[in-house]
């Protein structure tokens, strides 16, 4: 029992100052999972609206406009305001410091202002919706957006700053990696998930620029009509393209990094096994976050860009598939000799596995000029690109949140619900976005509000099967969630999984403020599941 | 079987080089295939075979985590197929880019929210493309205003449309039809709305059609010919005929509301007569009906004063009853 009321970072010290102006990177963590999860929700219901109006060929709940406002409210919500900050934020924020053995983040009060700049910038995102919203879909396309009389402005601005809550973020993250490990914590034995947001900021640091700036001349030729993309003026409206995915398709390694990162986690520890080929993937999450600068010209095979540019990116893009898919395979040859047990995180991740599989692999379709002048910019992109962000990406996340949520909270959730909606996600995610690659290759285009009779079939369809997977995901967190109301503790010394790392090891559950009551000693490396048993203790 | 297949996966194949690409599109859907059964198969294997079985105690695992063989056929399998569809994917693509010299050649542009065509002989259609079957189409693409993005699903075909700036793009259709064109690049309000049709003929045919080009509608009455375009030159994209609103007011509105005041969103009204319809097809953003956003182009050089009287005619024609 005393052990049970021992100080942890949530109870101490008390009071709401404590919380808002805390330096406490798990608390920073933690703001970060609620607003994250908050603006999840926001994007998942707006998608709920948006499929729901697709489920039959005409305006028949809701007017073109408001459709194009809930596409790109979605897209913006869901890309800016909650898997780029909220991933490495949250999960990133409250693991990396306990990973390393750390007492903190290199930069304490730099990782606060992240937070509060990412608030001040979702403010703006938030006064977009009030205000009417913004219609130009996420990618702020010009000539359209200096043109649009929605909220492009308010919109940007909040884009503009959240980006610096990113970079500030990165530049953290990588001091914290550099100068924080324990002695002994060589870069072999830092936990896979370390390497992933090492790569992750690393890209953030260096592709953020791009994008503040190229929303700072989107504001300038807004207001002033500085004529850099208005062919009017003498610019160039494909340059904006140039600017925009040169920070975005980084930006889509930004998101699935991370993923990576916790999938390396979650199999050895479920599988209990050593991880197959470990410093290839490591090294591959840096490969790809070096190649991701190089390939942005496939967003824009259907722009008119050069022949020979078109050969160029579509073949540095094929040099992103090859470690990606190496990595899967490693994955899949960790549970070799291991013993596998089906735990929610577990199932996460091999729903992760099946999903980011798809979503791989319909990017080689893309990849190929010929055939990507067929799919460009229809259902096929979209099923794709929701295989990778939510099926990868996503589903990862939810793996990852239920693998350390004993960890971080001291709470043990459902397991039995949490199964069941694990199941429900992969069925409903399925359902959804299975549909939409045919429907993409029968010639249906993206970003409509109405459609052609011949799409409804497959189209109700994707509607039906969204539905259940909305209701499961809500399932999924709320029966986390609810683990905390229901005050389901486990042991403060409890290790569910049998985890190697020093969060498991060396702190209690919820883990003490300073994270550790003395400077760990590093017995053995993360996966070293052939050399040490580590029990599986859950509640005394 | 690769027929009916075919046809599950794609809209017809009605250009020249669309089976090309469909067999590019096959052979990395049955390499994926294999490559997908191998990961999932595994998984599910591995996962069960070597389960955690209740009562069994936890042990030291193997400490095998890496197989030179494996390893490097994961690498150079997938190497392979990429390779191929790498070169693949490039030779077709230079097929569609490389213009045979005795190509026709069609000038389209899109505006907000309808595409435009002009021929080689003189004369324009509008959300209406007309060609010769088993001849070099070239299409000349560019925009009125923002990106517009040109696709032919039977063709395998699509271009940006850009305001600064000619797109090429080109095929040559095998099969007589009518087939559908969309607006792939997001345009704002309409964007679902800018679809149009392409009507591929006989070459015979369609020179004749070329020739009557301009000329076919002289001797049909005023309103049988604005009723005509009123779907030709895509009025209908915008307004309805039975009376519910859509992106501008509904036809039937205007034409019940004939003779009585108008209001717009400035506040001032006039009166629903000829010249207002006639100057708001012509000037559409100096009055905007209250309750509506002014987006619609003008039709200034786009219509014959004799087409415009047609219009006229035949929005006053209209009754509850109307049947187009």
């Amino acid at each position: 029992m005393s052990e049970n009321t021992k100080q942890n970072y949530l109870n101490h010290p008390k009071g709401i100052m404590s919380w808002l102006l805390t330096l406490d990177h798990k608390r920073i963590g933690l703001m970060y999972l609620f607003s994250g999860i908050l603006f999840f929700f926001l994007g998942g219901l707006l998608a709920l609206v948006m499929r729901f109006e697709l489920a039959a060929p005409g305006n028949d709940i809701i007017s073109n406009e408001v459709y194009n406002n809930a596409y790109t409210l979605h897209g913006a919500i869901m890309i800016f305001l909650f898997i780029i900050p909220a991933i490495p934020g949250a999960l990133g924020n409250i693991l990396l410091p306990l990973m390393v053995g750390a007492k903190d983040v290199a930069f304490p009060r730099l990782n606060l202002a992240s937070f509060y700049i990412y608030s001040f910038g979702a403010l703006f995102a938030m006064y977009t919706i009030i205000n009417g919203g913004v219609d130009t879909g996420w990618t702020f396309y010009t000539p359209y957006s200096t043109q649009s009389t929605s909220n492009v402005v308010p919109m940007t601005l909040g884009i503009f700053i959240i980006g610096f809550s990113s970079i500030l973020t990165g530049l953290n993250f990588i001091a914290t990696v550099h100068k924080m490990r324990i002695p002994g914590l060589t870069w072999y034995k830092l936990p896979l998930f370390v390497w992933a947001l090492y790569g992750t900021s690393l890209v953030q640091i260096t592709a953020t620029p791009v994008l503040a700036i190229t929303m700072v001349l989107l504001m300038l030729e807004r207001f002033l009509g500085i004529g850099i993309f208005d062919p009017a003026l003498g610019g160039d409206p494909v340059l904006y393209q140039h600017f925009f995915w040169f920070y975005s398709h980084p930006a889509v390694y930004i998101m699935i990094l991370p993923a990576f990162g916790i999938i390396s986690e979650i199999i050895p520890v479920h599988s209990r096994k050593k991880i197959w080929g470990y410093k290839f993937i490591a090294y591959s999450t840096l490969s790809i976050a070096f190649i991701g600068f190089l390939v942005w010209g496939h967003h824009m095979f259907t722009s008119g860009q050069s022949v020979f540019s078109q050969i160029v990116f579509s073949f540095i893009t094929y040099f992103v598939g090859i470690p990606t898919g190496v990595k899967i395979f490693s994955w899949i040859l960790t549970m070799y000799k291991g013993q596998v047990s089906f735990t929610p995180p577990m199932f996460y991740a091999l729903a992760f596995l099946f999903l980011f599989t798809i979503g791989g692999l319909t990017g080689i379709f893309l990849g190929a000029v010929a055939l990507d002048i067929h799919l460009h910019d229809t259902y096929f992109v979209v099923a794709h690109f929701h295989y990778v962000m939510q099926g990868g990406t996503i589903v990862a996340f939810l793996g990852g949140l239920h693998h350390w949520w004993p960890k971080s909270f001291g709470v043990m959730y459902n397991q039995t619900i949490a199964n069941i909606a694990a199941l429900g996600v992969f069925i409903g995610f399925n359902g959804t976005f299975f549909p939409q690659f045919l429907l993409g290759l029968r010639g249906m285009p993206r970003r409509y509000a109405t459609y052609d009779e011949q799409f409804v079939e497959l189209h109700s369809y994707s509607t039906f099967w969204s539905g259940i997977l909305g209701i499961s995901i809500f399932i999924a967190v709320m029966n986390l969630f609810w683990s905390f109301i229901k005050k389901n503790k486990v042991d403060p010394g409890s290790n569910p999984w049998g985890g190697m790392t020093l969060e498991w090891t060396h702190t209690s559950s919820p883990p003490h403020p300073h994270n550790f009551e003395e400077e760990p000693v590093l017995q053995h490396g993360p996966y070293d599941y052939d050399k040490v048993i580590v029990e599986k203790t859950y509640k005394k | 079987m690769l027929d009916r297949l075919t046809e599950f996966f794609f809209p017809k194949q009605v250009s020249t080089f669309a089976s090309d690409i469909d067999n590019l599109y096959f052979f990395i859907f049955y390499s994926s295939v294999a490559l997908f059964v191998i990961v999932v198969f595994g998984m599910i294997y591995l996962s069960i075979k070597y389960r955690h079985r209740k009562g069994e105690e936890l042990k030291l695992t193997s400490s095998k985590d890496h197989s030179n063989l494996l390893e490097s056929m994961f690498f150079i399998i997938p190497l392979i197929l990429v390779s191929i569809t790498f070169v693949w994917g490039i030779r077709s693509y230079l097929k569609m880019v490389i213009v045979p010299d005795d190509a026709i050649e069609i000038k389209v542009t899109g505006q907000s929210w309808f595409w435009t065509f002009d021929y080689p002989d003189g004369g324009t259609t509008l959300n209406e493309l007309v060609v010769p079957s088993n001849k070099p189409v070239k299409l000349v693409l560019s925009s009125k205003d923002v990106l517009h993005s040109f696709f032919i699903p039977v063709m395998r075909s699509k271009m940006d449309c850009l305001p600064n700036r000619y797109n090429v793009m080109w095929f040559d259709a095998t099969k007589e039809g009518v087939y559908d064109i969309f607006c792939t690049e997001y345009c704002g309000t309409g964007h679902s709305q800018m679809g149009a049709k392409v009507i591929v003929m006989q070459p015979a045919q369609y020179e004749e059609w070329a020739s009557e080009l301009g000329s076919e509608d002289d001797d049909l009455p005023l309103d049988e010919l604005g009723a005509k375009l009123y779907t030709k030159k895509a009025c209908n994209t915008c307004h309805t005929l039975d009376g519910s609103a859509l992106v501008g007011p509904s036809y039937l509105q205007t034409s019940q509301m004939w003779g009585q005041e108008r209001v717009f969103d400035d506040g001032t009204s006039t009166v629903i007569d000829d010249n207002y319809i006639r100057s708001s097809i012509l000037e559409p953003m100096t009055q905007i009906v209250a309750g509506y956003q002014g987006v619609m182009p003008t039709y200034q050089g786009l219509l014959s004063d004799r087409e415009l009287d047609a219009l006229i005619a035949f929005l006053k024609t209209l009754n509850e009853d109307s049947q187009i």
